[in-house]
């Protein structure tokens, strides 16, 4: 059994789980692993698509 | 961002020497993604780890990702399998199951193969998280 994943269904799968992870072990309330967690999720996703647009531009 | 200082100084200051279950925690944690934390009582933690890690390796393996052996080979084949074996029970059921063969024809299966990769690596984190629980250095 395959699963095909888009680019952007990975790369967002992936930012999920490791700004879980992040969240959860680098933090010790529950506020703040949640504020980590979502920090980190738009650093991993963010980063990912500037670096996508930043080779684009390099290509170009 | 909140500042946790206060908190987490607390906590290291009431530090316990070592017991069984700063043994146990980390054992359990590596083998089952999360388990360190649910017999140490933090049962949310320790599952939304177990789902969070293992739907990654999981999904690497879906990828057709490849799976990397213990190899005398070259230093991205080397980090590939340390990365890999954090990935406890996950991955010995995979060596098993002979699964985890690859696919070059596919190109998601790099992905896959990443997946499993860092699947292991976030374990690794949560194994060392279970184990500053156990010794009191973290709530």
């Amino acid at each position: 059994m395959t699963i095909q994943l888009t680019h952007f269904s990975a790369a967002f799968v992936f930012a999920l789980f490791a700004s879980i992870v992040f969240g959860i072990t680098h933090r010790e309330t529950t506020r703040d692993m949640l504020r980590y967690g979502i920090y980190c999720f738009a650093m991993f996703l963010g980063g990912t698509l500037l670096a996508g647009w930043a080779m684009w531009l390099v290509r170009r | 961002m909140a500042n946790s200082t206060p908190v987490k100084a607390k906590a290291s200051e009431t530090a316990q020497p070592v017991s069984m279950m700063s043994v146990l925690a980390p054992a359990v944690g590596w083998l089952i993604p999360g388990a360190g934390h649910i017999i140490q009582k933090r049962y949310i933690r320790g599952l939304l780890l177990f789902v969070s890690i293992s739907t990654m390796f999981v999904l690497g393996l879906l990828m057709q990702g490849h799976i990397y052996k213990a190899n005398g080979g070259d230093i991205l084949d080397i980090l590939g399998f340390v990365g890999d074996v954090g990935a406890g029970a996950m991955y010995i059921v995979t060596l098993a199951m002979d699964w985890g063969q690859g696919a070059i024809a596919f190109a998601i299966a790099d992905y896959g193969t990443k997946f499993m990769i860092v699947a292991g690596l976030l374990n690794f984190i949560a194994v060392a998280d279970a184990y500053h629980i156990a010794i009191g250095k973290k709530q």
